[in-house]
């Protein structure tokens, strides 16, 4: 059950980050591409966190935390970064 | 998961394998969402299952599988961080999407902001930074 379980998961996680890269590859805008690799994170903590409660071990825990806290830092800035750089286009 | 699973054990079993499955199909969900929703909010509103439920599920069958109290609290404070920053990220992504036009206009039914963002614009605070 356990290996049935590894490799479900494994298939359709596989299948949901090939998706969110095509998404980066081909995103039209650059917000796009940064709400794609949220997904991808999203994708790699379940990954991690799968990895854990079949395995049974703790090693990659504080790993999943710091991700939750620190994880939206990126699309912040990147999204402050996308509407000052437009306004400048506009003004100029 | 053990060869002498029996009776709660195989239940608990049986549960973590439904979560474990469940939680993935949430990225598969957010993956087809995200490759076949024609603008950025519709996007957003796909992007944020495995953020929240399916991060959820996931950990949910953490605690199931160790049997040990103390997991419950380090696996409670990454969920509700979790649920705390992914609403700050949500906001800064849809209003520089809405501030720089991502999306289509035509395909909203109302528009509330918009005049918000007009009274901004025409007014007051010069520096409004709505």
């Amino acid at each position: 059950m356990k290996e049935i379980v590894l490799i479900v998961t494994a298939v359709i996680l596989s299948l949901a980050a090939a998706g969110a890269i095509v998404r980066i590859a081909i995103g039209p805008s650059l917000l796009d591409r940064v709400l794609a690799s949220d997904v991808l994170l999203a994708i790699l903590g379940a990954a991690l966190a799968i990895d854990m409660a079949l395995n049974h071990h703790l090693n990659n825990l504080m790993l999943l935390v710091a991700l939750a806290v620190i994880g939206f830092i990126g699309s912040v800035t990147v999204a402050r970064f996308v509407a000052e750089r437009r306004e400048q286009n506009n003004e100029s | 998961m053990s060869p002498d699973a029996t009776g709660v054990d195989a239940v608990i079993d049986a549960v973590t394998a439904v979560f474990l499955v469940v939680g993935a199909l949430m990225s598969l969900g957010a993956a087809i969402g995200l490759l076949r929703f024609p603008d950025l909010m519709s996007r957003m509103h796909a992007a944020t299952k495995p953020q929240v439920l399916g991060l959820f599920l996931m950990l949910a069958a953490i605690g199931l599988q160790m049997r040990t109290w103390w997991v419950w609290p380090v696996l409670l404070v990454a969920w509700i961080f979790q649920l705390l920053t992914a609403p700050v990220s949500a906001h800064m992504v849809g209003r520089s999407a809405y501030r720089t036009k991502h999306g289509h206009r035509e395909m909203l039914t109302k528009d509330e902001l918009e005049a918000v963002v007009q009274r901004a614009a025409a007014g007051q605070e010069p520096g409004d930074d709505r």
